[in-house]
């Protein structure tokens, strides 16, 4: 991406004449995309889709409820062993929780309210979280007063932390910022590895592309779009626009190839890679609420989103059309996270409650 | 020219003289909780209407001349409701004297309304200035044109602002400001023409013209606007005339239940309006927008819906919550006391309110006597209305309650993401955003935007059929896998309460079937799977070729490695495979070397992307040759072989639709 200089403008006859020749350019550019893009979209997705059978039904129902949390359940996190959830929530305390048996294994209370992200790291044997407090802290999971004492502050943003994620180690740490950056922090001295500068709005989600380097990851803004960056250079690889209001989610699909997002203008995005352009909207005239995480299942087949409207819609990703919609939460549902061998759901809600469905 | 006066416009100014709860409309103001917040005096909303009038009515606080051709598109209709002209100008007349008591019982001479307004910063003088204020529009409605009234009631709104307080009269203007964007049709031309609030001239008060549009703009990126104007689109949807849902009026034992609709008709109406699949849906979409003040049982504080004949109304679009209330503790309390003063059992506190207005009374003790005057005021205005116009009002400012205020057990939906709050004031203050300075310098965004559409354009892409082909292709190979939608071999352990899954996979040396088949998707597969990883790493040194295996695995471990370890590692991995005398040379081509070595001795220091080329190459290697021979080997169909014996299972498709 190349940085152009641009001048500190003053508002005059000059500036104003460039806008609008800088505006020009861009939409010149889009309309030349769009043709471009349009000579290769020779068939829809659903289309493809035809030959496969329908989903009748999916045999899914709420299986535990975790209650504990004082406020808003703002993240969680599966644990690597399949059965651990951590939660964040909007009263200050990190809840990590035997979600088999429902019983909570740990409680930290943080210094901050709002704990908007937190993260197991790939051992299982620490956690990462932070939020209104701007910066990402680790805790070892040990006792409960040792998880206090041992705490480390890894990185500090100039605003909220929003996102979190531990890159296939336990000692980095990649989080996105309501200061419109990214992240990648080393755990053991702090120091800052790659910072990403690119986007024009506050970042709310990010996930690490599950492909064998693990050097790329996207990452999903409030200025509506969805950016690819190559870790190793801190650089936009690709670019994803077409939601017409904040990102609130993004997660790559199983295959490594494409993103599904989900956005406060309550629609689903499929995004190709390889096609470089949307290849599904999964919306609805009756769904009018915005979408706060979305997650796939482990054939990419169904997409789990979470919104607003205190529900969480099953889409069909390839068919384009609706499975079924999970009723239970009381409030605005805020993040879905389908477990690491796939066999359940687990989803956070501002209902103080976390359900995990099976 | 003034005839026939809106039920709805009539409904609108009354709801405002009446209600406690109008505050604030601008979202941003401080949390002051100032006593003279709470309440709107009324000649100033009357002010707005004679303003409205084009400077054709130059009498006193004569309600607004809009001709409506459709008054049930406001939310309140009263189809009973007769003789509206000569009730609202007895109304008109009756809450201006209720202003003028006011604003003399403050003792505060509308002479002084100029320097009050615009010095005072105390809490002290604040009151003072919005009682002059009050004052001073109230004085223009009665003695200027209406043109001249608008200004200077928006003039004294500014002026109110400026003095750091909320006003009560903020809400005037900008409720005013918002009414008629939203409903514009319902505005008759000559009105709308004389709409937009003019600066104040500087005879009236010397205050900046622009925090009223500022306002209005901010109202516009609120973090739940998106949702209300969807709400909104279809509460008008609702409310048409023939093809809305059916209101009426419901003659009960002894009195008449005004503008109701049942729950069951709701539900009817969404459902055939709706791609809502079912009537589970369709109620949890009324829910919804009773939960959010658009509709609300005429007597539960639960806002719910109900697929049967309770009644519901519509709530006046004056107390949507697109317009930003954040009313206040203080116009909260003025409410309820007001409520213990209307001797009516449907207006009784319910426990939970009775126990807020005890806590407020503890709270505002040095000003109760204020807010006491205040729900007296309103009170005494009330009484004089029609008895069914009342019953829609209360009714309609119970449910505003009900949404700020929400019984104990209901939904606060008012409230927001914090960091959609965050962003609003982070727009506008500065958190340090680099995105914030980025957003506001409108040539660096458009530059990159273009840099990044030009990126697009260089893109080598793939047709979208071949893109489905392989979505598609990855369902097929990958359903079997997909427990949401093939049930496993052994029973889900969430469903079934057995972890009989997990022990087997912990502990049982067999290695299933589906998992070995796995192997055979893709290298990524069979690395992942510390199995696989083993047995690959056995047939590749049967085939004397570990080393590309060993090197990858090293990098990729380097990687994870911490910042103050991976020099030496880096060393490390060079010496072992790249290095010209290396014992374990790996099959890398020399440009990769090349690529390597420049990195690894870099003057930056080497970092741990540097054999990242290098190890990539090695990996398409292994992946076209090796890999492609380990799943032609006897070796995997052996292991294949081995646990397909062992495992006799067949997959049960319950998900899949035969």
């Amino acid at each position: 991406m190349s940085e152009a200089a641009v001048p500190a403008s003053n508002a005059n006859a000059n500036a104003s004449e460039k806008m609008a020749s800088l505006v020009r350019e861009a939409e010149n550019l889009k309309t030349k995309l769009e043709e471009e893009r349009q000579k290769l979209n020779d068939v829809n997705l659903s289309n493809i889709a035809e030959r496969l059978e329908q989903i009748a039904y999916v045999n899914i129902k709420p299986r535990k409820v975790l209650k504990g949390h004082q406020a808003k359940v703002l993240c969680t996190d599966w644990s690597p062993d399949k059965r651990h959830i951590i939660s964040s929530s909007q009263d200050g305390r990190l809840i990590i929780w035997d979600a088999f048996t429902t019983n909570k294994e740990h409680a930290v209370t943080m210094p901050t309210t709002w704990i908007m992200a937190c993260a197991y790291a790939p051992s299982g044997n620490f956690v990462a979280c932070g939020g209104l407090d701007n910066k990402v802290t680790v805790y070892p999971i040990t006792s409960d007063e040792e998880m206090a004492a041992k705490k480390r502050t890894v990185g500090t943003h100039t605003s909220y932390m929003s996102c979190c994620i531990y890159p296939n180690s336990d000692q980095q740490i990649l989080t996105g910022s309501g200061d419109s950056t990214c992240a990648l922090w080393d755990v053991e001295s702090g120091q800052l590895l790659q910072s990403f500068h690119g986007h024009s709005g506050d970042v709310m989600a990010i996930d690490l592309a599950p492909n064998e380097t693990g050097n790329t990851f996207v990452s999903g803004s409030c200025d509506r779009m969805a950016f690819i960056w190559d870790m190793r250079s801190g650089h936009v690889v690709q670019s994803f626009e077409g939601h017409q209001s904040d990102v609130n989610s993004v997660k790559f699909h199983p295959c490594g190839d494409a993103i599904a997002t989900g956005s406060d203008d309550s629609s689903c995005r499929l995004y190709d890679m390889r096609a470089d352009r949307e290849v599904a909207v999964f919306a609805k005239e009756s769904i009018i609420f915005g979408v706060n995480s979305v997650d796939f299942s482990v054939s990419g087949r169904l997409l789990f989103a979470g919104y607003n409207d205190y529900t969480v819609n099953l889409w069909d990703t390839l068919k384009s059309e609706r499975v079924c919609l999970l009723y239970g939460h009381e409030n605005k549902v805020s993040c879905v996270q389908v477990s690491p061998d796939g066999t359940a759901l687990s989803t956070g809600s501002w209902d103080y409650t976390i359900r995990v469905w099976a | 020219m003034v005839t026939m006066n809106s039920e709805a416009d009539k409904t609108q100014a009354t709801n405002a003289s009446s209600t406690a709860a109008p505050a604030k409309t601008d979202c941003s103001s401080s949390n002051s909780s100032d006593p003279l917040a709470v309440s709107i005096p009324p000649e100033l909303e009357e002010a707005r209407s004679a303003g409205g009038g084009g400077g054709g009515s130059a009498s006193t606080a004569t309600p607004s001349p809009t001709p409506l051709p459709n008054g049930s598109n406001n939310g309140v209709a009263y189809p009973e409701t007769e003789g509206s002209s000569s009730s609202s100008s007895a109304l008109a007349t009756e809450s201006s004297v209720a202003a003028v008591a006011a604003a003399t019982s403050v003792a505060n001479p509308p002479a002084t309304t100029a320097s009050a307004a615009t010095t005072s910063t105390s809490t002290g003088t604040t009151l003072g200035a919005k009682t002059t204020a009050a004052a001073a529009a109230a004085a223009a409605a009665t003695t200027t044109s209406s043109s001249s009234a608008t200004s200077s009631s928006t003039a004294a709104a500014a002026g109110s602002k400026q003095s750091g307080s909320s006003s009560g009269l903020l809400t005037v203007s900008g409720n005013h400001h918002h009414h008629h964007h939203g409903h514009s049709q319902q505005q008759s031309a000559g009105q709308s023409a004389a709409q937009p609030p003019q600066p104040p001239t500087a005879s009236a008060l010397a205050v900046p013209a622009t925090s009223h549009h500022q306002r209005g703009g901010k109202n516009e990126d609120a973090p739940n606007i998106l949702v209300y104007k969807k709400m909104e689109a279809i509460i008008e949807k609702m409310q048409a005339e023939s093809t809305g849902v059916a209101v009426r009026t419901v003659k009960a034992f002894m009195s008449k239940v005004p503008s109701v609709f049942t729950g069951a008709d709701l539900v009817a109406w969404i459902l055939k309006n709706f791609d809502v699949e079912d009537v589970t849906e369709a109620l949890h979409f009324a829910h919804l927008l009773s939960s959010h003040g658009y509709i609300f049982p005429i007597d539960d504080h639960a806002l719910t819906v109900k697929n049967d004949g309770t009644f519901y109304r519509f709530q006046t679009p004056y107390f949507w919550p697109s317009n930003c209330w954040e009313p206040e503790n203080t116009d909260y309390a003025v409410y309820l006391c007001k409520r213990t003063m209307q001797n009516k059992t449907r207006l009784e506190l319910a426990d939970y309110e009775a126990e807020n207005l005890a806590k407020l009374q503890k709270m505002f003790s040095r000003k109760w006597e204020f807010i006491f005057m205040q729900a007296e005021s309103q009170s005494k205005v009330a009484k004089k209305r029609d008895k069914l116009e009342r019953k829609v009002l209360d009714s309609q400012e119970r449910a505003f309650w009900d949404v700020h205020r929400p019984m104990p057990g209901c939904v606060n939906t008012t409230e927001i993401d914090i960091k959609k709050a965050y962003r609003r004031g982070g727009s506008s203050h500065g958190t340090g955003s680099a995105g914030a300075s980025l957003a506001k310098n409108p040539v660096e965004q458009l530059t990159r935007i273009i840099a990044l559409r030009k990126q697009k354009l260089e893109r080598r892409t793939i047709k979208v059929s071949k893109a489905a082909e392989a979505l598609v292709a990855y369902y097929d190979q990958y359903n079997e896998f997909d427990y949401f939608i093939t049930s496993p071999e052994l029973p889900n352990p969430w469903q079934t309460d057995s972890t009989e899954m997990w022990d087997t996979e912990k502990n049982s040396k067999e290695v299933p079937v589906r998992r070995v088949k796995r192997w055979a998707f893709s290298l990524r597969e069979l690395l992942n799977d510390g199995i696989g990883r083993e047995q690959f790493t056995k047939f590749l040194e049967k085939e004397y070729s570990g080393e590309n295996l060993k090197f990858w695995e090293s990098v990729q471990e380097m990687k994870a490695l911490p910042q103050s370890e991976i020099k030496e590692a880096i060393q490390k991995i060079w010496q072992e495979f790249l290095a010209p005398d290396a014992p374990c040379p790996v099959n890398v081509d020399s440009k990769s070397v090349e690529l390597a070595r420049e990195a690894v001795n870099s003057p930056s220091g080497p970092n741990r992307w540097c054999f990242d080329v290098a190890a990539s190459h090695v990996y398409h290697l292994m992946k076209s040759d090796s890999y492609s021979r380990y799943l032609r080997s006897d070796m995997y169909k052996d292991y294949l072989n081995c646990s397909r014996k062992k495992i006799k299972s067949i997959p049960n498709l319950f998900g899949v639709k035969r």
